[in-house]
């Protein structure tokens, strides 16, 4: 057995296992909340594939390109939206630094 | 590769549970006709182009055509019978020496008509002339543009060939085609450049007819999704570039039921360029007749034996049935 094979993918539908219920209620807000509502489902799936991809989850990127695909999403719009998230993610671990700079001055003779 | 070798890798597909398997769990086999509302002419294998994902293998090599007895035949059942779609494919259509003749008799039926053209056909000056005898006859026009932008289009279809459809397309407006009130439809075929399945076709049409008309100033009527089968050049190249597999597996986790109930085959009698008799065009491709009793060949035509028959599946029948369907009339079902 080896971490992240791709073929577990297949196994997410059964995430529900020893936990039906609110496996159940889990994959209805996930259903309600990647759908089409007031954004799109082409916006939608290239906000949830910028998630999957600052958060590494082989799984969601792997659902998501696909998804992004299926689609009509082009590989310039995927990269895009990747660079928007990787930006954010440099924003947010800068943004960050103004707690440690906070501590350094505060703890700095 | 020759339909035996492509049913023999068809038979092969490891875990995943045959399709009929799949279908019995449904309480909905065998699969039975529910008449013939639609007589899918193919009129040949002969095609100016040679796209990546043509599951005929049609290209400008191929001398295979309809005869005008076998279309002859075709008028007689048609004038016969109730069958209310006349739907003209091939290759191209157009190279074979008959369809003019051919749409003019059948235009006496009053039937809807539609014609598969690939469109860039018509900007040749031997075939100019098609897009008036289409126009005057109200023939539908269904055309393949693989994706919006132009160089994932060429991809599978060659290069230059977007901008000939555009400029097909503007021409075929200027017509009617597409346009409000005109009562000419021209709908395009949307499906997967790459190992993957289309998605909702609402959202495709939407951006096609955003893009197509911000970019490129064209009119469609509707968008259909088709699901590339894993059959002719387009299994050629899920075994080439290792997607087989995955591609099997994504089909079969998307199985529909729902869609088993709307598949083409139950209201399609397809006819092959000799005349032989398939469930679609599809299976025509495979070899496979029709069969359980039905006459194989259209000169041995019989309504009473075809339009109940039952219909020949086999695991490529899985692009029929997976996700929201797919027909040559795009989606099957309603999407959630
Ligand atoms: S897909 Fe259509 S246009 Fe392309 S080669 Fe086949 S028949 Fe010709
Ligand atoms: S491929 Fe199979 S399911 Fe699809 S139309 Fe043909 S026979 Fe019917």
């Amino acid at each position: 057995m080896s971490y992240y094979e791709p073929k577990d993918l297949a196994d997410f539908p059964n995430i529900t296992e020893w936990a039906q219920k609110e496996g159940n209620k889990f994959f209805e807000y996930y259903g309600a909340a990647t759908g089409a509502g007031k954004l799109t489902e082409r916006e939608k799936s290239l906000i949830a594939l910028t998630v999957a991809l600052t958060q590494n989850c082989p799984y969601c990127i792997d659902a998501y390109t696909t998804k992004c695909m299926s689609l009509g999403i082009s590989s310039e719009e995927m990269m895009e939206a990747a660079h928007t998230g990787a930006a954010m993610m440099a924003g947010v671990t800068l943004a960050h630094t103004t707690q440690m700079r906070k501590i350094i001055r505060k703890k700095e003779m | 590769m020759e339909a035996r070798e492509q049913l023999r890798i068809l038979g092969q597909i490891g875990d995943i549970p045959s399709l009929s398997e799949k279908i019995r769990e449904t309480n909905m086999f065998p699969l039975c006709a529910k008449g013939i509302d639609i007589l899918q002419i193919n009129l040949g294998k002969r095609c100016n182009l040679s796209c990546r994902h043509c599951h005929v293998d049609a290209g400008p090599h191929r001398t295979e055509i309809m005869t005008r007895p076998i279309l002859e035949k075709c008028l007689e059942i048609l004038s016969s019978f109730p069958i209310a779609t006349i739907d003209m494919t091939g290759g191209a259509p157009e190279m074979n020496p008959h369809l003019e003749w051919f749409i003019g008799e059948a235009a006496r039926l009053n039937r809807q008509m539609i014609v598969r053209s690939n469109l860039t056909i018509l900007l040749e000056e031997a075939y100019r002339h098609f897009m008036d005898i289409f126009a005057q006859n109200k023939v539908e026009i269904v055309t393949s543009l693989p994706d919006y932008l132009e160089t994932k289009s060429d991809r599978q279809r060659g290069a230059g060939v977007f901008g000939k459809i555009i400029a097909a397309l503007r021409e075929l407006n200027a017509l009617g085609y597409g346009m409000k009130n005109s009562g000419l439809r021209i709908d395009i075929v949307h499906n997967p450049v790459g190992a993957y399945l289309p998605g909702s076709q609402a959202a495709l049409e939407h951006e096609y007819r955003t893009r197509l008309l911000a970019e490129h100033g064209v009119h469609f009527n509707q968008l259909f999704c088709l699901t590339n089968l894993p059959i002719g050049r387009y299994l050629d190249y899920l075994i080439e570039s290792g997607n087989l597999d995955d591609y099997l597996s994504a089909l079969c986790h998307s199985f529909n039921p729902a869609a088993v109930k709307n598949v083409m085959c139950l209201t399609t009698l397809s006819v092959g360029w000799e005349g032989s008799l398939y469930d679609c065009d599809f299976n025509q491709m495979l070899d496979l007749t029709v069969n359980h009793g039905a006459p194989k060949n259209i000169m041995n035509f019989d309504m009473d034996k075809l339009k109940n028959r039952e219909i020949v599946i086999n695991n490529h029948c899985y692009g029929c049935v997976a996700g929201c369907g797919s027909s040559c009339r795009g989606a099957t079902t309603e999407e959630d």
